[in-house]
């Protein structure tokens, strides 16, 4: 390992968290592709709520104003990102909050095990968070010997099912109600054995399963949607109200915060909070939003935590294209329109974060050299960037990380090989004269060699034309 | 009009029938086209494929050899994207701020074959004739890259003896996505099956597109069917006549594999 | 170094490669006082997420109440209006019960802070008339009661309105969830009814 100045941006350690896949893309996505239930599964829900959302968004006259301004918020936030860090930590701790600095997943680990073990407690609850599922805390916990519940009713099918979440909003979308079905009967202790596979009854089975472990929990941990750097508010956004119980009963909540989620001011929210749940769930307004500042006497956790945590996020910003990414406010928009997403699900991404968004943010959070794959897992179409509540221009970040991944060293010879053809241009036409020879690869190219028989397996080449273009213009 | 030909790398060396189709249809509207004979590649692949440094050099002859003429059209959605979002870009990241600009020069005089016709030439109806059942696909880049929007499809509704039917879930990728057709070819090919099947629900007698690349996608795996549609590039449409049915290219033959 | 300074350190540095270049962030969106609030796209709004919309005047308070929650147990915040509670429904005080006790009662009844016509929102905000957040959490039925000048049209109006120091509950209808097949589905953790009594304006008193 070389010697890195401290002061400067790291990207997520290895071996801890969940932003690193066990195999690449186009492996993973294979064996996806070859369940039918599961391509059932997210198609249905996607197309479900891509309709949803499409109907929603056609309600709000000044969407794309509301975009432009969510764009430009963000990029300022990005700009003064440190000042306005220092600002929310005044702000929370005036409001009686203690604010925590992590600079990666196994520091954001070790403060949250340390905070649950001086309150006394061997149990803790969860409100669903990308950025604790990001950072294996769950696994953390258990190693500490505390039992993390989760209280999100898809993250509760995710735990109870032994399972990956798949989706950043609805992380058990790969699974059908007759499965969940099957999950509760098999995992949720006193189920009801009648228990049918109606979503309303799969939802009172999960009322019934958790009430109890809200009302006697001491400490709750969540997520953050957005924080207020002038005021110390934060907000978490959901819907079952899973996130009021743990937000409200608990005496002490810990709140774990990627540093890109603050935003300057209270009115800035005015922007965030319309463009969210349409472009999430397709809701005019999501059923609960929570926002607190501090402690409120009397009132909610008496002691409040604020871990801020950086786990690569450092590293992304020192990228003048990627950081862009950074942007994200996690509605997976771009999820629900991609059709490689689509199609593979979730899991076959490696990381919390699959689909486009993931494609370009994992990768950077963790060096591109450890997600090589993840930028190459689409194929430009651009229905994320359309789909994008705050414009992040994905296609572009794709296309540049991809100039940072290895390359094979065949395609990079290839490559320079076929760019120095194409700039002489009597190679060039030499070249296309030599495609010609493409018949050798058999009828319709059915005899090309890998990686080309890709392209063969499933398509036939076009027979090469008698004469190129330039040849027919040169005779005409 | 003074059009120069931006005949693209592929149109040249494997689908020649639609660019002698542009030049046949531009022709025949009037106009005087040239072919600029240094041209070979925009660099799409080099840059898509994350090889921006090679593209560098295919982006500097592309400004070089468009930058005289006026107006430059293409057959290609995508290649007239990858002129307009990504040429400047490439020229910027090796830090050459002239070729950039110039780059933004030709691109704004660069035209997608639609583009064209119904902005700047002001035509929709270009005098066509194809009696056949067809149904469109609007190509990624073309959609939503260069927004050309219902262009193509006002062009088709003109022409006579042409049943446009629509496309079921029209605005989804076809899985081409160049060399993503190689890397993910398993995804790839289930995001084609889909297209396929869409196609094949319209009852259509040919598939029509802006774009040969995924003309060559679409028609490939349809080929693979023997499933009896035609991938026929837009320009092959637009081109014939009741005159000259094929527009003129007669012995070429059709875009897509499949005949 | 502490993990702060490492933090901020590695940030500047991130930072001094060319830097974003901010632009004055664009508000040409409907920002708050441009558009009339409208009760009646509030009703509509929360009845589509099914929330059950009463309009009356504000002596008849107590019939709504006495219909959603008569012969049933409720508990209420210090400061709701006396006058909105029937007789003959069991009322408990909210002066710092534990869970346990909240969670065993039927109903709460409780005032507003701001709604907002657009969404189909109620926030809360802790006054005296709306309470801890605990008492509007546990109960099943919730009677939330609106005077027609809390109702905004849009969410920069009600953020306008709010004050960031207060503990705030944004409320959309009742609980509910997506994540069973992406198909909403209400009644989860939080009160699985929600009644919405507004007064005053058309159709009210």
């Amino acid at each position: 390992m070389t010697e890195t100045f401290l002061g400067m941006p790291a990207t997520a350690p290895p071996g801890v968290g969940h932003l690193r896949g066990d195999e690449p893309f186009p492996v993973a996505a294979r064996r996806a592709l070859a369940d039918a239930q599961l391509r059932r599964n997210v198609g249905h829900a996607t197309s479900t709520i891509r309709a949803r959302s499409a109907a929603v968004i056609g309600e709000v006259p000044d969407w794309p104003q509301l975009r432009a301004a969510a764009r430009a918020i963000k990029t300022d936030t990005m700009a003064r990102l440190p000042e306005l860090l220092e600002q929310l930590e005044t702000a929370v701790g005036r409001a009686g909050g203690t604010v925590h600095w992590a600079a990666d997943a196994v520091e954001a680990n070790r403060i949250v095990t340390d905070l649950v073990r001086a309150a006394g407690v061997d149990r803790v609850m969860k409100v669903k968070s990308m950025a604790t599922q990001e950072i294996g805390l769950n696994e953390a916990l258990a190693d500490a010997g505390i039992e993390p519940v989760e209280t999100d009713l898809a993250e509760l099918i995710v735990q109870l099912g032994d399972d990956r979440p798949s989706h950043i909003l609805v992380p058990a979308i790969h699974r059908n109600r007759a499965e969940i079905r099957e999950i509760f009967l098999r995992e949720m202790p006193g189920v009801d054995p009648a228990l049918t596979d109606e979503p309303a009854a799969l939802a009172a089975a999960a009322r019934r399963h958790l009430r109890e472990t809200f009302l006697s929990t001491r400490v709750a941990v969540s997520g953050a949607n957005f924080a207020v750097a002038e005021t110390g508010t934060l907000a978490v956004v959901e819907s079952e109200g899973n996130g009021r119980m743990c937000l409200t009963l608990p005496e002490t909540l810990i709140t774990v915060m990627g540093i890109e989620k603050v935003v300057p001011t209270w009115r800035d929210l005015e922007v965030f909070l319309q463009l969210l749940p349409r472009a999430s769930t397709g809701e005019r307004m999501n059923p609960y939003t929570s926002m607190w500042t501090g402690v409120t006497p009397g009132d909610g956790p008496q002691a409040f935590h604020l871990v801020l945590l950086d786990n690569g996020r450092s590293a992304v910003l020192a990228d003048p294209v990627g950081r862009e990414a950074l942007h994200c406010i996690r509605c997976s928009a771009c999820l629900n329109v991609c059709p490689v997403y689509e199609r593979t699900g979730g899991h076959a991404y490696g990381s919390v974060y699959p689909g486009p968004i993931g494609a370009v943010l994992s990768p950077q959070l963790t060096g591109v050299a450890d997600n090589a794959s993840l930028p190459y897992a689409s194929s430009l179409c651009g229905a994320c960037y359309d789909a994008c509540p705050v414009l992040i221009d994905i296609p572009s970040i794709l296309v540049h990380l991809r100039a940072q991944a290895p390359h094979p060293r065949g395609e990079a010879a290839a490559m320079a090989a076929a760019a120095y053809a194409m700039d002489h241009p009597a190679l060039y036409a030499a070249a296309q004269r030599g495609a010609r020879l493409s018949r050798l690869a058999g009828p319709r190219g059915r005899g090309l060699p890998p990686p080309l028989s890709g392209w063969t397996a499933s398509r036939d080449l076009p027979e090469p034309p008698p004469q190129t273009f330039r040849q027919w213009w040169a005779d005409r | 009009m003074r059009v120069a030909l931006f005949v693209t790398c592929l149109a040249d060396t494997l689908f020649p029938q639609a660019a002698v189709a542009t030049v046949r249809l531009l022709e025949r509207l009037g106009h005087e086209v040239v072919f600029p004979e240094g041209q070979t590649c925009c660099g799409q692949m080099h840059v898509n494929t994350g090889y921006p440094d090679d593209a560098l050099r295919l982006v500097r002859r592309h400004v070089r050899v468009f930058a005289p003429y006026d107006v430059v059209v293409a057959p290609s959605g995508s290649c007239v994207g990858s002129v307009r979002h990504q040429h400047a870009t490439v020229a910027r990241r090796a830090g050459d701020e002239r070729l950039a600009a110039r780059a933004g020069e030709v691109a704004a005089r660069t035209y997608e074959l639609s583009e064209f016709l119904v902005d700047v030439a002001g035509v929709t109806d270009v005098g066509a004739y194809y009696p056949h059942r067809v149904t469109y696909h609007p190509t990624c880049h073309s959609l939503r890259m260069l927004r050309v929007a219902d262009r193509p499809l006002r062009l088709l509704r003109a022409v006579r003896g042409l049943e446009l039917v629509e496309l079921p879930q029209a605005e989804q990728c076809c899985g081409f996505g160049g060399t993503f057709a190689v890397k993910n070819p398993d995804t790839s090919t289930a995001m084609l099956a889909d297209k396929m099947r869409h196609v094949l629900a319209t009852r259509a007698d040919v598939c029509t597109a802006g774009d040969v690349s995924c003309l060559m996608h679409i028609g490939g795996g349809l080929s693979r069917l023997r499933a009896g549609v035609r991938t026929v590039h837009l320009a092959e449409i637009l081109a014939s006549t009741e005159a000259n049915p094929a527009g003129g290219v007669a012995a070429t033959p059709a875009t897509g594999g499949a005949r | 170094m502490s993990a702060r300074d490492l933090v901020l350190g590695r940030l500047r540095a991130a930072l001094a490669a060319p830097a974003p270049t901010p632009a004055e962030t664009p508000r040409d969106y409907r920002p708050a006082g441009v558009v009339a609030a409208d009760p009646d796209l509030l009703a509509d709004r929360l009845t589509d997420y099914r929330a059950t919309v009463h309009r009356c005047a504000d002596a008849d308070v107590a019939r709504v109440v006495a219909e959603v929650l008569g012969g049933r147990r409720v508990v209420v915040p210090p400061g709701l209006p006396p006058h909105w509670l029937p007789p003959g429904v069991d009322v408990v005080v909210d002066d710092g019960l534990d869970a346990a006790r909240i969670a065993a009662v039927d109903g709460v009844v409780t005032a507003a802070a701001v709604a907002v016509a657009e969404t189909g929102t109620i926030v809360l905000d802790g006054a005296p008339d709306q309470g801890r957040r605990v008492v509007t959490l546990l109960p099943d039925v919730h009677v939330c009661v609106l005077r027609a000048d809390q109702v905004v049209a849009t969410v920069p109006d009600a953020l306008a309105r709010l004050d960031p120091r207060r503990p705030l509950t944004w409320i959309s209808g009742p609980s509910a969830t997506s994540d069973i097949e992406l198909d909403r589905v209400e009644g989860v953790h939080g009160p699985r009814n929600l009644h919405v009594v507004l007064t005053g304006g058309p159709g009210g008193g």
